[in-house]
């Protein structure tokens, strides 16, 4: 239990490359069981304070993990008209911060740019995501990752059909 | 807008068949005429008055193309003015929202009121004495703010009819919305802003379609079967209804959960008794048949223009505005009672973006479909019309006909072309 040596900036950069390189090849289910049981997706709206409830305020995206499921089989089907054919996704994962670490939990800031192409269209969604990890023998698990955007909503991107 | 092109609208009464023509969805000069005969002369959504609580409360917004600051002073009033400086232009508020004694130009320095009037100017003397009393020193309200049920509503036409005889029939479903709740209904904090590379009209039909949600909303469906305890046993059925002026509304019964009040399994017994309590309410306050249909059918509502009140698995109020004939901004919120209880209003909410929003089940392939059907509209000189006759010439239409539909456009119509078709 006691022997376990902190995790370097780098243990959790191959983690959050790792799960950038699921998404962008829509490897979904596997990316899924990066989360803990109970594990969450929130993409707050951006007029609220960034680590405002979901309980109380109206998001884009507020899944708790049997909708994040959900999300993930909806995502897979090709009647996820919004996402076919599938569009080409590319996510940059920089500014990795450890912001507090216990024996068995994480908290983790990082800034992203997750470009999506669709009909030679290109959105690029922008911003900071927030993690916290639980870690076990087996290693870490996403409990929450909650991705703020730093743009003024959607205008650009009219729509957030992919995980970012 | 002259008709050398053919007619925008194209109706055969003995074929049954009410067409639209797609150049209506990429012509610059619609769009003009749009602006010119639409959004200057019909009564457009400000906002709700929930969204100003105290006095010195105000906010930003964007309608009709003009930006405008919508505030509750001192005295407790409702104001609509437009954010330019009568000195130079420069807007004098550059906050979404918060609350404020006044607002300083940063420019010159000119101090405003939270009720337009000007407080103040920097060497007021080297000004004639009146100057800082005279009309054109003001901030400049919009022409025309009225309200109903607390939803507020602007018109850029001093000599527009009224609100109340504008809405006309739509009354009766903003009403139905309204009477939720005996506290009051409020929009919750948190707006969904995005928007659709498509015409702003297709926002409008797509809102109160009832014919899509088999096809383009399949995943949803797919996603209600799977939720914890199933579908209740409910068939999408009801009807569709013109409400004259351009409105129009479908009503219909829903296999989803509706916190006004129907109950579903996922919410589990203590979800049950809430629900019953507060159905219990409706009936107190508005006996049973009202009760009946506030609780257990859904309205999706078209208040033309461009206001949207869906009172379906949350109550959405949606506005759009086109910024090109291919592009619309969009903003969504959530209408909700004042009082309601903490897991109803996460039911709610999360009810809401399993469905509703730029991140929802369900939005994203509407959008997409809209984005599909302007890209179609590149072959309009030789695929020139859209079909919208569902249901013609039917007593009753049903939801999932389009009479609505051809509500809105046939007022789209009359307002660009006169009543000649």
């Amino acid at each position: 239990m006691s022997n376990k040596t902190p995790l370097t900036r780098s243990d959790v950069e191959d983690f959050l490359f790792t799960e950038a390189e699921l998404l962008n090849s829509w490897k979904l289910p596997e990316w899924l069981a990066l989360f803990t049981d109970d594990g969450v997706y929130y993409v707050p709206s951006t007029d609220v304070a960034p680590m405002a409830s979901p309980d109380n305020n109206l998001f884009y995206i507020a899944d708790d993990h049997f909708r994040l499921s959900e999300r993930v089989k909806r995502l897979m089907k090709r009647t996820a008209h919004v996402e076919f054919p599938r569009s080409k996704t590319l996510r940059l994962v920089s500014n990795v911060r450890i912001l507090a670490q216990t024996e068995d939990s994480l908290s983790v800031s990082s800034a992203f740019i997750t470009y999506r192409t669709k009909d030679a269209v290109t959105d690029t969604y922008f911003g900071n995501h927030y993690y916290q990890f639980v870690r076990d023998e087996a290693g870490l698990k996403i409990r929450e990752k909650r991705s703020m955007l730093a743009s003024d909503g959607l205008r650009a991107q009219c729509r957030i059909s992919i995980i970012i | 807008m002259p008709h050398d092109t053919g007619p925008a609208v194209k109706i055969d009464v003995a074929r049954g068949t009410f067409n639209v023509a797609r150049r209506n969805f990429v012509d610059p000069g619609i769009l003009q005429a749009e602006h010119d005969k639409i959004f200057d002369h019909c009564w457009l959504y400000l906002g709700h008055e929930s969204e100003l609580q105290k006095p010195g409360a105000f906010l930003t917004r964007s309608v009709g193309g003009r930006n405008l600051i919508f505030t509750r002073d001192n005295k407790g009033q409702l104001n609509a003015m437009l954010n330019a400086c009568p000195h130079r232009g420069a807007q004098v508020c550059r906050e979404r929202s918060g609350v404020a004694k006044t607002f300083q130009c940063f420019y010159h320095g000119w101090v405003f009121g939270t009720d337009g009037a000007l407080r103040g100017l920097p060497g007021a003397e080297a000004y004639q004495p009146d100057f800082q009393q005279r009309p054109e020193t003001q901030l400049v309200h919009v022409p025309r703010m009225e309200s109903f049920r607390g939803f507020v509503f602007v018109n850029f036409d001093k000599d527009a009819v009224s609100l109340d005889e504008y809405l006309g029939n739509a009354k009766e479903y903003l009403e139905l919305v309204a009477d939720h709740s005996e506290a009051g209904m409020a929009i919750v904090g948190g707006t969904q802003e995005y928007a659709i590379r498509a015409n702003w009209k297709l926002l409008a039909e797509n809102s109160f379609d009832g014919y899509h949600a088999a096809t383009n909303h399949s995943t949803y469906l797919d996603y209600l079967r799977s939720t914890t305890g199933g579908l209740v046993p409910i068939e999408l059925a009801g009807t569709g209804r013109a409400l004259g002026n351009g409105h129009g509304v479908v009503e219909y019964k829903a296999p989803w959960g509706r916190p006004i009040a129907q109950w579903i399994p996922a919410w589990g017994e203590d979800g049950k008794a809430r629900v019953d309590a507060i159905y219990k309410k409706l009936v107190e306050r508005h006996g049973e048949a009202r009760a009946d249909r506030i609780a257990h059918s859904n309205r999706n509502l078209v208040i033309f223009p461009n206001l949207v009140v869906n009172d379906i698995m949350a109550v959405t109020v949606r506005t759009f505005y086109p910024k090109t004939p291919d592009l619309m901004s969009v903003n969504g919120w959530a209408l909700a009672p004042q009082d309601e209880h903490a897991d109803d209003r996460q039911a709610r909410l999360y009810n809401f973006l399993e469905f509703l929003g730029p991140g929802g089940f369900a939005t994203p392939d509407d959008i997409e479909a809209l984005e599909q059907c302007q890209a179609g509209y590149s072959n309009m000189q030789e695929a020139p019309w859209n079909d919208i006759s569902r249901g013609m010439g039917k007593e009753t239409p049903a939801y999932d006909d389009e009479v609505q539909t051809r509500s809105f456009w046939t007022e789209w119509n009359r307002r660009l072309f006169g009543d000649q078709p």
